[in-house]
C-alpha cells in the first residue's frame, strides 16, 4: 500500500521563497568549476567569478530599468536599508538631519531610523489611514529645510499595500529631498522602476523573489541626482567603496537569474496569483462569519491578503492546521512582550482584530489544489476555536463585549 | 517554537469544554484575560454544597495553544477536588506538567486566576467568604 505524504501548504511566500529551480541551476557550477574570489583579478577563476557577478548585475538592472553601475550587492534588504539609511545620514548630514518614514515601515527601517536619533537625528513617523496608506499632505507638511531623506516602503510585508510611490516620488523631486524605499516585497513581484518613480536609494532582496537567501542589494542612483552614501562596513573597498567585503558569488549569480526569470515572468503570475488570492479571500469570507481584510483592497500586491477572523486569536488558530499549512499571524503571543503586530494597530485594528489576524501570502508555486486545501482547513479551524471561544459565546448571545470589566494582564 | 506533547494532546483534544448554567447557585464563574491581550479564560465550576467538592468543571478560552491547554488541565484537575484542595494549585504546577516555556507562563497564571475566579464567584454567591480575591495583574 503506498503511503500518501500529508499534504504540506506553503502560504508564507513574504517571509521567504523556495529557490526557483532554474536558480539553483545557475548558480551550482559557482560553488564547484567556478569557485574564485571576483576581486582577484589575477586568474581566470577571479575573471569567471567577475563575468558571473557583472552579468547578474546586468539582470538586476535589467529588472528595474535602470545603470548596472547602480547595483550595489549586500548580504540583504536588512542591511541595505542600514546602508541607506545611515550611510545617507553620515554622507549628508552637513545638509540637515531630519528624515521622515512610516509607522508601518519595517523594523529595519524603524530601528535604524530610531539608532539614529542617537547620534542627532530627528526623526518623523507618518501615521497610515485605516487602509494603511500615507496622507500625502502631511508627507508634504512634514518636510522642512533640514530634511533629508523621506523613506517610505514600495508594499507592506504584512498587508501587501502598495504606497502612492509616484506623487510620493514628485513631492520629494518639489522639495529636493532624497526618496529611498525599503521594496523588499515589491521587487520581482511588480514593476519597480525607480527611475520613473523618482525613488533614488531602493533596498531589496533576494530570497523574497525565488532566489537564495543571503544575498541582496541597494540601488543608489548615480545620475540626477548623483546620491552617495557612506560605508558602513570598511575593508577593501568593493562595491564603488560602498560595501566592503567578498562577495557571495553564488548567491549573487542566483539572485541575477532570479531578477531575469521575475522580469519575464512576474506579470503572468501575478495575473494567475490574483485570481488565486481573490478565490481564497472569497472563499472563506462567505464561508466564515465575522471576518475582516485588513488594508487597502484596491492598492495592494496581488498574492497577499490578511484577515482577521473575529473572536479567534491567531495562534491558537495556527496551531489547528500549522502541521500542513504555513501562514503567519499578526498575534505575537509568542513573542515576549506580547504586543500584536504593531502594522495592523497603525492601521487601527483594535488589539483584539491584530491578535485574529492571519497573513496568506501566495507565490510562483502556489497550486488550486492548495489554496482549496487551505480554505477547508482554516473554515474548519476557525469553526473549532470559534467553539472553544467564550468571547464568541458572549458575542452570540448578544453580550456587547466593549462593556465588559476585562481583568487586563 | 515547538509545543511540548502535551500541550499538543490538550489543544487536539481539550477536556471539559463547554458551559455551566452560571445562574445555578452551584455554579462559579471565572472569566479572565482580555481580547486585547490576546487571552480570554472562562473557567466554570459546579460544587456540591454538602461536601464543598467540585463535581464538574468547564472551560471555554480564546487564546494560543497554551493558553486552552492550561484551561483544560486546570478542568480536569478540578474535578473531584474539594474548595479547599482546588485552591492550592499554583500556575507553577502548570507550567511543569504541561512544559510551558518562560513565554507562555502567563497563560498559566491566567488558569489560576481563572480557577480562584469561579471558586470566589461561587462562594459570595452562596454567602460564603471569599477565601482569596483575584486581583488583575
Amino acid at each position: 500500500m503506498m503511503i500518501k505524504e500529508p499534504m504540506r501548504v506553503y502560504l508564507d511566500n513574504n517571509s521567504t521563497t523556495p529557490c526557483d529551480p532554474r536558480v539553483v541551476d545557475t548558480m551550482v557550477p559557482y560553488f564547484y568549476q567556478k569557485p574564485g574570489n571576483s576581486a582577484s583579478r589575477n586568474h581566470p577563476f577571479g575573471w569567471e567569478a567577475e563575468e558571473g557577478v557583472d552579468y547578474a548585475r546586468e539582470q538586476i538592472a535589467a529588472l528595474l530599468k535602470v545603470d548596472s553601475k547602480e547595483i550595489i550587492f549586500t548580504s540583504g534588504a536588512t542591511e541595505s536599508d542600514n546602508l541607506a539609511i545611515k550611510g545617507v545620514f553620515e554622507m549628508y548630514k552637513s545638509k540637515g538631519n531630519h528624515i521622515i518614514t512610516v509607522t508601518t515601515e519595517h523594523k529595519a527601517v524603524l530601528d535604524t531610523c530610531d539608532k539614529l536619533t542617537e547620534v542627532g537625528a530627528e526623526i518623523t513617523y507618518l501615521k497610515v489611514a485605516e487602509d494603511g496608506l500615507i496622507d500625502l499632505a502631511e508627507l508634504e507638511a512634514a518636510i522642512k529645510s533640514t530634511t533629508i531623506l523621506v523613506s517610505v516602503m514600495w508594499a507592506n510585508n504584512e498587508t501587501g499595500v502598495i504606497q502612492p510611490m509616484k506623487e510620493i516620488g514628485d513631492i520629494c523631486e518639489k522639495f529636493g529631498v532624497l526618496f529611498m524605499s525599503d521594496a523588499t516585497q515589491a521587487v520581482g513581484k511588480m514593476p519597480t522602476y525607480p527611475k520613473e518613480i523618482g525613488v533614488h536609494l531602493m533596498a531589496f532582496t533576494s530570497h523574497k523573489m525565488y532566489g537564495p537567501k543571503g544575498v541582496g542589494a541597494l540601488y543608489v542612483s548615480r545620475k540626477s541626482p548623483r546620491v552617495k552614501v557612506t560605508a558602513q562596513m570598511d575593508g577593501g573597498g568593493h562595491e564603488r567603496g560602498m560595501r566592503s567585503g567578498t562577495l557571495n558569488v553564488p548567491g549573487i549569480v542566483g539572485f541575477g537569474k532570479a531578477a531575469e526569470i521575475a522580469r519575464l515572468e512576474m506579470n503572468a503570475d501575478a495575473e494567475r496569483l490574483k485570481k488565486l488570492r481573490d478565490r481564497l479571500e472569497h472563499e472563506l469570507t462567505s464561508r466564515l462569519e465575522e471576518c475582516y481584510i485588513n488594508g487597502n483592497v484596491d492598492h495592494r500586491m496581488p498574492h497577499v491578503t490578511n484577515i482577521s477572523f473575529k473572536h479567534v486569536e491567531g495562534e491558537g488558530l495556527m496551531m489547528t492546521f500549522n502541521q500542513n499549512i504555513a501562514v503567519s499571524s499578526g498575534s505575537a503571543c509568542t513573542s515576549a512582550s506580547l504586543e500584536p503586530s504593531y502594522v495592523l494597530v497603525a492601521l487601527g485594528l483594535g488589539d483584539d482584530l491584530a491578535h485574529s489576524s492571519i497573513r496568506f501570502s501566495l507565490g510562483r508555486f502556489t497550486t488550486d489544489e492548495e489554496v482549496d486545501f487551505v480554505v477547508d482547513k482554516l473554515v474548519a479551524g476557525v469553526n473549532h476555536m470559534r467553539d472553544l471561544s467564550p468571547i464568541w459565546e458572549m458575542y452570540k448571545e448578544g453580550v456587547d463585549l466593549s462593556n465588559v470589566q476585562w481583568s487586563e494582564h | 517554537m515547538a509545543y511540548s506533547e502535551k500541550v499538543l494532546e490538550h489543544f487536539q483534544h481539550p477536556k471539559n469544554v463547554g458551559t455551566l448554567d452560571k445562574s445555578k447557585s452551584t455554579v462559579g464563574t471565572g472569566l479572565v484575560g482580555a481580547p486585547e491581550c490576546g487571552d480570554v479564560m472562562r473557567l466554570q465550576i459546579e460544587v456540591d454544597p454538602s461536601t464543598q467538592t467540585i463535581i464538574d468543571a468547564k472551560f471555554k478560552t480564546f487564546g494560543c495553544g497554551s493558553a486552552i491547554a492550561s484551561s483544560s488541565l486546570a478542568t480536569e484537575w478540578l474535578k473531584g477536588k474539594t474548595i479547599e484542595q482546588a485552591l492550592t494549585i499554583d500556575n507553577m504546577d502548570i507550567v511543569e506538567e504541561l512544559a510551558l516555556p518562560p513565554v507562555k507562563i502567563h497563560c498559566s497564571v491566567l488558569a489560576e486566576d481563572a480557577i480562584k475566579g469561579a471558586i470566589a464567584d461561587y462562594q459570595s454567591k452562596n454567602g460564603i467568604a471569599v477565601t482569596e480575591m483575584v486581583t488583575a495583574n
